[in-house]
């Protein structure tokens, strides 16, 4: 196994399956064999998916589908999860990322996270922002702070709502201002991929449409992989949609094709709401 | 059949119910009262023979009184600044072992052990929280200040035979389970989603805890800390054997001091008139300790408040 990229995508895998593909996106990410299990239970079953760069791929499924389980994989999060093994390969940039030999603290760096509930440290607004960029020393002094600071804000659309108030508390900012400073101090440590597990569930539709707004204009920088429980949400934001079920991934592909001509019969019981 | 309207039993079962529980939870309250008026009322008895000043502001402890007005005999001063000194120099040694090994037992325990560690670590605590302190008390006076003093010795130190060292660090032994368990709760109690939140920017797990964990788990920290200092202050088996009875004004922990509660242990046992000064000192002495100890809690409280309200 020296090259084990090599293998899989020659010999046991198809090449690359996204419709994306076929016109000629790059990926960024490209999963092989990706499985998963806690203890004896397998949540995930030989996953193969390719993420597009600069787009919005959107996971969706019934709840324990294993689309949370995915995405985690994509930063190595799951390390931190006892008994959690996974197996396969993750390629990004020519490098398995699953590789106990890639560092995951400097993945998560390039691969930036957002959680289903909005999870500011109890610390003030101009710190929370400022956490990961001081902890890689990206700034070397004062002034670049307040700059890394500042354009993260104005980047996750928040800056005008709290450039008075900097230095009060992340905690006492609205749920979807709460979570467009998590996009914000995600943003600020310049990675590459953002994933986000269920941005909006926690939050009410209007807080929602600003979220998704800003995905829109996040992609244009960043590749942004989503994990949804709304299927008009995936099919307003993303360009690529994957339907996981139970542990399976059973329809992937553009988001106009999946929406409008699924292949499998449970990716259409799903997306015209007869099952999930 | 429908349920009866007219409640009968259940009702009086209500009421009695509730009246167990308040009767109870108003037990505690009662008796801290009655305890403080107790003390108030002889403290007060006690400073009609000694001013209130000489008691807080003298330097010098020898409770030693005339028992028979014939008798040839000092008078007795009742300086309580070394009693506090040494209970202070003792509880300082003591927090200064348990407190850094007590957190880092607790971060470890919370953050970095597996389940089966945990399993074996977690236990092995509790043991040690449930040791007699007479037994802590005998291995200071016998294996830990013999030591210190054969090894103080031999790198030309003089140590006494009862040293506030030898107290102070197997009180620290002694209080490690009070930290380390109040901090690991407080560490557990830690959101989830901070951790992951810290980690998903490309933290270490040290970075993580030393920028995220620990500051949300703070005022519980700081509120372990202080709780287990009053435990210090309060103690009394370890002293009475291994600190000395000697009420030396010194900040050497060489040297044997006293402490409060081993001198009310000595004021009151044996034979004495109720009505001594040297009895009623106890009392005095009983009511400062309570008094440092309360302004302990408040002040723990205080700390907790301000940090919540500074985050949440």
């Amino acid at each position: 196994m020296v090259n084990p990229m090599k293998d899989m995508t020659t010999e046991e895998h198809p090449a690359p399956l996204l419709h994306a593909v076929a016109q000629g996106v790059p990926i960024k990410i490209s999963a092989r064999g990706v499985c998963v299990s806690y203890g004896d239970k397998q949540a995930l079953f030989d996953i193969d998916l390719d993420i597009p760069e600069r787009k919005v791929t959107a996971l969706i499924g019934p709840s324990g589908c294993g689309k949370s389980t995915f995405i985690r994989c994509l930063n190595r999060m799951n390390d931190v999860i006892e008994n959690c093994h996974v197996s396969g390969v993750i390629d990004m940039d020519g490098v398995n990322i699953l590789d106990k030999k890639v560092d995951a603290v400097g993945l998560r760096a390039r691969v930036g996270m957002v959680f289903q509930k909005p999870n500011p440290f109890p610390k003030s607004i101009y710190e929370n922002v400022a956490y990961g960029p001081k902890i890689h020393g990206l700034a070397s002094n004062k002034k670049d702070m307040d700059a890394i600071v500042g354009k993260s804000l104005s980047r996750a659309g928040l800056w005008d709502e709290v450039k008075d108030r900097l230095h009060s508390p992340g905690t006492g900012l609205s749920g979807g201002q709460q979570q467009r400073l998590c996009i914000a101090r995600a943003i600020a440590v310049r990675p590459q991929v953002i994933l986000m597990d269920e941005p909006c569930s926690a939050l009410d539709p209007i807080a929602t449409a600003k979220i998704e707004e800003l995905i829109d204009e996040l992609k244009e920088k960043f590749t942004i992989v989503m994990v949804t429980h709304s299927m008009q949400q995936a099919a307003r934001v993303s360009q690529a949609t994957a339907y996981f079920h139970l542990g399976q991934l059973v329809e992937k592909g553009d988001t106009k094709k999946v929406f409008t001509s699924p292949d499998d019969e449970r990716t259409q019981a799903y997306i015209t709401g007869r099952i999930g | 059949m429908y349920v009866t309207l007219n409640p009968g039993n259940r009702k009086v079962v209500e009421g009695v119910i509730l009246w167990i529980l308040v009767l109870s939870s108003t037990i505690a309250i009662l008796t801290t009262l009655g305890i403080v008026a107790s003390l108030l009322f002889e403290s007060v008895r006690f400073f009609k023979s000694v001013p209130l000043t000489d008691f807080l502001f003298g330097l010098e402890w020898s409770p030693q009184t005339a028992i028979r007005s014939d008798q040839v005999g000092a008078s007795g001063t009742f300086g309580a600044i070394p009693l506090l000194a040494g209970t202070a120099l003792i509880s300082a040694i003591a927090m200064m072992v348990a407190g850094p090994l007590g957190l880092f037992a607790a971060i470890y325990l919370a953050e970095y052990s597996s389940n089966r560690m945990r399993s074996l670590i977690k236990p092995a605590l509790e043991i040690l929280a449930g040791i007699p302190t007479v037994v802590y008390g005998f291995l200071a006076a016998l294996i830990v200040a013999p030591f210190l003093r054969s090894g103080g010795e031999g790198l030309g130190f003089e140590v006494s035979s009862e040293s506030a060292l030898a107290a102070g660090l197997v009180m620290g032994v002694m209080i490690i389970p009070i930290v380390s368990s109040l901090s690991d709760d407080v560490i557990r109690a830690v959101p989830q989603s901070l951790r992951e939140g810290s980690l998903g920017l490309g933290s270490t797990r040290a970075e993580m805890i030393s920028k995220v964990v620990l500051p949300a788990a703070f005022p519980g920290i700081v509120s372990a800390m202080l709780l287990a200092t009053s435990r210090a202050i309060g103690e009394t088996m370890i002293v009475v054997m291994a600190a000395g009875l000697a009420a030396n004004l010194t900040a050497n922990p060489l040297q044997a001091v006293t402490t409060v509660t081993v001198q009310i242990v000595t004021l009151l046992t044996g034979d004495q008139e109720f009505d001594s000064p040297k009895t009623l000192a106890a009392f005095a002495l009983g009511l400062l300790l309570f008094l440092v100890t309360l302004v302990l809690n408040v002040i723990a409280l205080r700390v907790v408040k301000n940090f919540r309200e500074q985050y949440d």
